[in-house]
């Protein structure tokens, strides 16, 4: 019944409120298709994002984790995202144990200016979740 | 004051005048080779030799370092000795330099036609060093930096560099060059750096002058790096002239921190690189000017005095503007500069007015977008200026075969007419496009704003914020926001002081309620977020064994949050709480 059911990955993007948060909305004014599966939850800066959420996040049913900050140097709270980026890269091979792809989990940099970026690699980053198909950690 | 005679002319002058500038000021000729005003007299070349006479003896001396002293005295410079000894002179020089110029020509005026002397040395190069020592002294007196000396004796002797390698203690101002009478020294560009002190094409300028006359404040200013006493100490040749001693060579740039609430950033544009583009022969063909460059032909107190000239000194026949140089161009720049259009249209106008030329505009669009602008174009059509809608491929010299000046072939298409075109002018002004500074993202950078894709700063909102940014207290005006003209740049300037004025006069500012707080009873004085924090908002309270966030430096990134691994940190606004309930929302569906 539910492999009939067209796959609609559920993506959890935390942007950055400064830089992708920014872009995201340039695309979206500027009218540029951006990834219809994508949830927004704005952070203030890229570093606010504790592993914990991107644990809960692919607990509570979602196919993947999209992350935004500002560029390396751009950061609007000076270095917020090289944290993000170690963490990131820490939190990969911490899925990986787990049995999760850690293709499910993404960070891109993405400036206020790049909407075009942002509606880029959402639709990337969606048909990638679309080939890995859906993750099945929720019990149905 | 004493009175000395000069070739029968008598003459008065001040005690120790060297025989050179009396003779002079009698006007009277002395062959000089190793004479220059700026430093003291050498007298090693020995044709300025003259005929002192002081009673019944009679010496011969060299004109450039002997100084009268005494009444009376009589000095012959074309006396049959002195002949003698001149036309010996040069027979061995030009034995040895025949083809140098200056050589050539006291040879001519001392009557020497062809040298007696084979000379085993002989150089045929018209830019060889005559060993005059020019480059030593004015490197020794002047610029003080005694990098040139002599080396070697008799007919080994030449002017090298210590080692014979390039020296640090050279500061390359170019005195050698410029004393230099046979071209012997040039000084070479290695290469062009952006945002260096550009010399003007239409002349060069000195390391003390007066930007424009229009400058504000009108007074000179001191190039650091070409200035010659800056750099080693020597010259101080302007603070002699200088009456009231207002010329300071110690004043130096200085960094002043001033506290202030809020900032405009003004920091403009520079046009680009027109060598880039080498199709348009820019500083390569003669009279290629960039638009800024013929603005100072123009101006009335410029090198030209306001007339507009080829730089041969003739009145151009024709003359191309081009525009959209690097704008509009997949190649540099998408965007419009926008000023352009109704500036080419300005000087098609003046070069109309001042010379019988003819005027062509090759434009890509013509956006005369302003109040008044399309006016200016339609009145620029009735007084006949030609215009030809299409980008120019190439300018390229032209010859004709009866020999007349050459001229530069501007290659173009006509979309109008769908022909590809040649028209011959004799001057071509390009339009370069506006740029953003080349160290704007280092602004970026201090100020934590943005950039557009385009590199010029990033307003808060193009349409309902466009003088202030994303960072609080930061406005940007001008051209450093996009290109724009001079109304606009003031009308968004006069907004942004306004906003500026408008927080003044408040007395005071609202701060984002998004701040991190320690809750102390949780934290466990670990101290890891300490060094996490980038504003140092964080201290560690001794006495209580716990992290302490300084309100006022928390700018509420969350990055401490994120790091506390006993949750004790809460970001006020993103709380864990917060966050989490947002998640399970939106995956709830």
């Amino acid at each position: 019944m539910e492999q009939d059911k067209e796959f609609n990955p559920k993506i959890v993007a935390f942007l950055c409120n400064w830089c992708t948060y920014t872009g995201a909305d340039l695309a979206g004014v500027s009218r540029l298709k951006s990834s219809p599966c994508v949830r927004i939850i704005r952070v203030m800066c890229s570093g606010r994002v504790d592993p914990t959420f991107i644990i809960k996040a692919f607990k509570q049913g979602a196919d993947g984790v999209f992350i935004g900050g500002c560029h390396i140097g751009d950061c609007h709270y000076s270095e917020g995202n090289y944290k993000t980026l170690r963490r990131v890269e820490f939190m990969k091979t911490f899925l990986e144990e787990f049995g999760i792809n850690p293709k499910r989990l993404r960070l891109e940099w993405i400036s206020a200016s790049e909407g075009d970026k942002y509606a880029a690699t959402t639709l990337e980053f969606e048909t990638e979740i679309r080939e890995l198909g859906p993750l099945h950690l929720v019990e149905a | 004051m004493i009175n000395v005679n000069i070739d029968g002319k008598e003459i008065q002058i001040v005690e120790e005048t060297t025989i050179v500038r009396a003779a002079e000021s009698a006007g009277i000729w002395v062959p000089t080779l190793c004479y220059s005003e700026l430093f003291e007299p050498y007298g090693v070349c020995r044709i300025c030799s003259v005929e002192v006479i002081r009673g019944k003896r009679s010496r011969i001396v060299t004109a450039c370092n002997y100084p009268l002293r005494d009444n009376g005295t009589k000095i012959l410079t074309n006396s049959p000795r002195i002949q003698t000894i001149r036309k010996m002179i040069m027979e061995l020089l030009l034995s040895r330099w025949p083809n140098v110029q200056i050589i050539k020509d006291i040879a001519e005026a001392v009557g020497v036609k062809e040298p007696r002397i084979k000379c085993l040395e002989r150089d045929e190069d018209p830019n060889a060093c005559i060993l005059c020592g020019n480059c030593v002294n004015i490197c020794k007196d002047v610029v003080k930096a005694n990098v040139l000396s002599f080396e070697n004796r008799g007919i080994k002797r030449e002017i090298s560099l210590p080692f014979d390698e390039k020296s640090d203690e050279c500061i390359v101002c170019g005195a050698c060059a410029h004393v230099c009478p046979t071209g012997h020294i040039k000084i070479k560009t290695l290469g062009y750096e952006r945002g260096a002190l550009q010399d003007w094409y239409l002349g060069p300028k000195t390391a003390i002058n007066i930007p424009t006359l229009q400058a504000v404040p009108r007074v000179p200013i001191i190039n650091e790096e070409a200035c010659i006493k800056m750099q080693t100490g020597g010259c101080g040749i302007c603070s002699t002239y200088c009456e009231p001693e207002a010329i300071n060579y110690d004043a130096k740039d200085e960094e002043v921190e001033i506290e202030v609430g809020q900032i405009l950033l003004t920091t403009g544009y520079q046009t680009i690189d027109l060598k880039q583009m080498p199709q348009y022969g820019y500083g390569r063909l003669d009279n290629v000017y960039s638009s800024l460059e013929f603005e100072h032909m123009l101006n009335s107190t410029g090198p030209t005095g306001g007339t507009i000239l080829c730089k041969d000194g003739s009145v151009p026949r024709a003359v191309g503007i081009i525009h959209c140089i690097g704008s509009r161009d997949e190649n540099f720049h998408k965007y419009c500069s926008r000023v352009c259009c109704m500036y080419a249209l300005k000087f098609a106008h003046l070069v109309k007015d001042r010379t019988p030329a003819e005027v062509y505009q090759f434009y890509i669009d013509m956006r005369a977008f302003g109040k008044g602008y399309e006016e200016f174009y339609k009145r620029l059509l009735d007084e006949g200026v030609n215009m030809i809608r299409g980008k120019v491929a190439e300018i390229s010299e032209g010859y004709l075969t009866n020999g007349e000046k050459p001229f530069l072939m501007v290659k173009c298409e006509d979309t109008l007419i769908g022909k590809f075109r040649e028209i011959p002018v004799d001057m071509v002004i390009l339009c370069p496009a506006i740029e953003p500074q080349f160290d704007a993202s280092n602004i970026k950078k201090i100020f934590s704003i943005s950039q557009s894709p385009d590199k010029f700063f990033l307003e808060r909102h193009p349409k309902l914020d466009p003088v202030s940014t994303m960072t609080d207290g930061v406005f940007i005006a001008g051209c450093a926001q996009g290109p724009k003209d001079i109304p606009d740049s003031v009308a968004q300037a006069s907004a942004a002081a306004a906003r500026i004025l408008s927080l003044i006069s408040l007395g005071e500012v609202a701060v984002d309620p998004i701040k991190a707080e320690v809750a102390d009873e949780y934290c466990s004085g670990c101290r890891i977020c300490n060094s996490l924090c980038p504003y140092t908002a964080i201290s560690f309270e001794e006495e209580k064994k716990v992290s302490f966030i300084n309100d006022m430096l928390c700018k509420g990134c969350g990055t401490c949050v994120s790091a506390c691994p006993s949750s004790a940190i809460t970001g006020k606004g993103f709380t864990d709480k917060q966050i989490l309930a947002e998640l399970e929302g939106i995956l709830s569906v």
